[in-house]
């Protein structure tokens, strides 16, 4: 324990420059979207206490953005604001939208009608009884919306790294796939400990009393500017080309490291989720990306991969990693399982992408068409004989190989079954696996060795780039390690890759990695 | 100095106020009486266009009101209620201060005359700096009329003014509004259901019945002349009190004895009600005073003299 918190705290004092920020960047981003949250709200609460017809439709409205999956609202942002800055500031202006209309609403509303009626007797217009009688009677209702608003967007403000808007989400999310602890609690911990002081000082705030000091009403307004200052916009590079990494990617030897080390390739580089990239690259938002080579959505999105010329992607078996007492438990399951080894090479596994991401069918439908043309496929015996555990990662390679071996258990034995899709990462599916909430995921080679032993580089370097050492040296590791058993491989082989969009790359006459790098160095 | 002429409100299907009209002279208080309901309080806020009316015309000061910005007649007009209403958070004295700030007063002018108020309306001079939940019931009444006061208008409004008062403060705080030199100065039309205060304090008496009026006379003539039985049923739950209210030691003169002791003690005004000279009477411990009519010729009487001369003065009446 005492070496994790020191090696924590010299991780967090490692990368201090990046840690500082990341939570300017945080904070930025929180109150940017916080400002433009009353700028809109404000006056929208004001405009429902004055037509009260209106306010059920609006609360509702607003009610109902909030429920919108923080991920799906970013998705659904990218084709109109693209990615970066904007779409997160919008997503997060929407989730902060309605405690702001909300308090404004009922605060105004819960004035006392007396007091409104007395200001008209006086002879005050509507926009002096607003502000000098209304807004400020009301105002610590709508100091506590305010409030409430800036916690949940320093939450959400963690998922703006899902669209390279930067923030403490990129430690969070970067060290999720890349099973560093350290990495997610770097960020895990300044977000929280944020979240917490920020709701402590507006408390103090809301507490004030603004009877006697009516120029924190001033004063206040003026502090959420400044502190918005702090999101200076990830400025440009210079070079023309825009690359979108996976998090993952970004911490990896066969990722951004070794593409740095080995190509010497510079590149204005910013951190994404794999789920909007191809969407983004697609979009002209990006112009280099960290794929799979086996993704569908090359085929859909029109994109080239360029070859790896120094050879830093190493190839990487798929194959099943099971729990050996879930192997003890269901006798019958490694040889179903193993159903499966050798029938799906490359080219295949990219067609079954293709349909998922592009096409849109669904991973069962796929895995079905699969099944049944190579005769695999069985009926549900529908067996009782206690339940499997699958689980998978969240991409849809993964969904499709757990609907298979899902059909595949449930025809050939009699287990029930039941599938944990989406876990979000590598860690999260392993830390899932280890801890017994799962019997078996699909894993690769290289993530197995890289990501969840990470020996020291030497030897990874000499048999990372040797499918079958990899796989023989992690079988044996983790039987030793995790007691947990790498069954025979699918067949095909996924690893990284750098794409670009056809078009452009044929443009630039950039087909290798070394041309990409030659190109950022001319320009 | 107010005139309504035909006016009529409806709030929906029910018609509030129907075709009122009225004058009120100048320097003079009208008093609206009746049970709630009645329409007198939607006829006061017309008065000041807190609420608009559906038909007629209201003329203040030779102006037809409709044609003036209201704000700013508003600001001209000064505005008493019933739940005082005035903003917890400003302290008193910026509460006092607001519509010289409307007004654009500068600040010296602003602190006389606020100084000058409280000191004519018994406030204690540290409660400017203290917030209007720090008042009492009836400090705060005061600093509401106050704030009506404070820039001297010609017209005053009162919605139910001593309303929210405990019996105590109220009648205290009655005889000082009738005392204040101020208010005698204007022209005032104050909304209230209670009998006493409105034959206590009117010049005249406008009584209204389902938006109505039924009768609008002085508090004499309301009690001797009614028109209906409803404003006779009105008042005669409380008719001696009114009476005792309504009929001064000038009316009795004939019917008191002549005597004049110079010791006793004189009352506090000329020409009192019999209220007031009993109220007296009961203070002092001879339990006589000297009471003097309205060519300042005085007598000296005890209880039992006058409540004698009162029934005389009633048969007299009667036979008349």
């Amino acid at each position: 324990m005492n070496e994790q918190q020191q090696s924590l705290w010299s991780f967090m004092h490692e990368q201090s420059d990046k840690l500082f920020n990341q939570t300017l960047q945080h904070l930025g981003l929180t109150f940017i979207s916080l400002l433009f949250a009353i700028i809109i709200g404000l006056p929208l609460g004001i405009l429902i206490a004055r037509k009260r017809k209106l306010s059920s439709s609006i609360l509702g409205l607003a009610g109902i953005l909030q429920t919108i999956p923080s991920i799906a609202l970013l998705g659904f942002m990218i084709p109109v604001l693209g990615i970066g800055a904007k779409p997160a500031i919008v997503a997060l202006l929407i989730y902060a939208l309605l405690p702001i209309i909300r308090n404004t609403y009922t605060g105004i509303i819960g004035i006392d009608r007396h007091i409104i009626e007395s200001a008209r007797a006086l002879g005050m217009s509507k926009m002096q009884i607003l502000f000098k009688v209304e807004l400020p009677l009301a105002m610590p209702v709508i100091l506590a919306g305010i409030r409430t608003a800036t916690v949940i967007n320093v939450g959400v403000a963690t998922l703006a790294s899902y669209i390279a808007a930067g923030g403490l989400g990129e430690f969070i999310f970067g060290g999720i796939s890349l099973n560093n602890t350290n990495m997610i609690l770097a960020g895990a911990i300044p977000a929280a400990l944020l979240a917490v002081i920020l709701d402590f000082l507006l408390s103090i705030i809301q507490k004030l009393d603004f009877k006697k000091l009516k120029k924190v009403l001033y004063v206040f307004p003026l502090l959420i500017i400044v502190l918005s200052i702090f999101y200076i916009l990830p400025s440009a590079y210079g070079s023309k080309l825009t690359a979108g990494f996976t998090p993952e990617f970004m911490g990896r030897q066969d990722g951004d490291l070794g593409l740095k080390s080995e190509y010497g390739l510079k590149i204005h580089t910013i951190v994404i989720s794999d789920a909007v990239m191809y969407k983004a690259a697609y979009a002209k938002e990006l112009d280099v990306i960290s794929g799979y080579s086996t993704d569908g959505r090359l085929k859909a999105f029109d994109l080239t991969i360029l070859k790896d010329d120094k050879g830093i992607f190493p190839p990487y078996y798929a194959a099943p990693i099971v729990r050996t007492s879930s192997l003890n438990k269901f006798p019958e399951l490694e040889k179903v399982l193993n159903l499966l080894s050798g029938k799906i090479t490359d080219s295949i596994m990219t067609d079954l992408n293709y349909r998922t991401d592009y096409l849109h069918q669904a991973p069962e439908r796929v895995a079905k068409d699969f099944l049944v043309r190579n005769n695999l496929y069985k009926a549900p015996r529908n067996g009782k004989e206690g339940t499997v555990r699958i689980g998978s990662k969240i991409f849809g390679e993964q969904y499709i190989l757990a609907e298979m071996y899902s059909m595949l258990i449930q025809g050939n034995t009699a287990y029930g079954v039941s599938t944990k899709t989406g876990l979000g990462g590598t860690k999260i599916c392993f830390d899932a696996l280890v801890n017994d909430q799962i019997d078996f995921y699909p894993e690769y080679t290289g993530t197995g060795l890289l990501v969840l032993l990470q020996p020291n580089p030497k030897l990874s370097k000499e048999i990372a780039h040797d499918k079958d050492r990899t796989y023989n040296y992690v079988s044996r590791e983790f039987a030793n390690k995790f007691k947990i058993k790498w069954l025979k491989p699918i067949g095909f082989n996924n690893s990284y890759a750098l794409m670009m969009r056809q078009k452009q790359s044929k443009a630039l006459n950039v087909n290798t990695i070394t041309d990409l790098a030659n190109y950022q160095d001319k320009n | 100095m107010i005139e309504l002429k035909g006016v009529s409100k409806s709030f929906g299907h029910t018609q509030a106020v129907k075709q009122i009209s009225f004058k009120v002279n100048e320097k003079e208080n009208l008093v609206l009486l009746g049970t709630s309901g009645c329409g007198k309080t939607t006829t006061l806020k017309m008065i000041n266009r807190l609420i608009e009316p559906d038909a007629g015309e209201i003329i203040i000061g030779g102006q037809n009101i409709t044609h003036q910005n209201p704000e700013i007649l508003r600001r001209g007009i000064g505005y008493v209620m019933q739940n005082i209403g005035l903003f917890p958070h400003y302290n008193v004295s910026e509460n006092i201060a607001v519509v010289p700030k409307l007004l654009k007063w500068d600040a010296i002018k602003t602190n006389q005359r606020i100084t000058e108020l409280v000191e004519k309306l018994h406030l204690p001079k540290q409660c400017l700096t203290m917030f209007p939940h720090e008042l009492s019931g009836g400090q705060q009444q005061r600093v509401g009329l106050a704030r009506a006061l404070v820039t001297d208008p010609a017209v005053l409004l009162m919605d139910e003014p001593f309303g929210a008062l405990d019996n105590v403060t109220r009648s205290s705080i009655q005889a000082e509004f009738k005392a204040l030199e101020e208010l005698k100065r204007k022209t005032i039309v104050m909304v209230t259901h209670d009998v006493q205060e409105a034959f206590e304090l009117a010049d005249r008496i406008c009584l209204m019945d389902k938006g109505e009026i039924v009768q609008i006379g002085t508090p004499k003539e309301l009690l001797y002349h009614p028109t209906n039985d409803f404003a006779r049923k009105f008042l005669d739950g409380q008719r001696l009190a009114l009476e005792f209210k309504v009929i001064k030691i000038n009316d009795l003169w004939d019917f008191l004895p002549k005597q004049q002791s110079l010791e006793t003690e004189k009352a506090d005004q000329l020409n009192p009600s019999i209220w007031d000279a009993m109220e007296s009477i009961r203070k002092v411990e001879s339990g006589k005073i000297q009471v003097a009519n309205i060519q300042s010729e005085h007598k000296t009487i005890d209880f039992q003299q006058l409540t004698q001369a009162f029934n005389q003065y009633k048969y007299h009446k009667a036979h008349e």
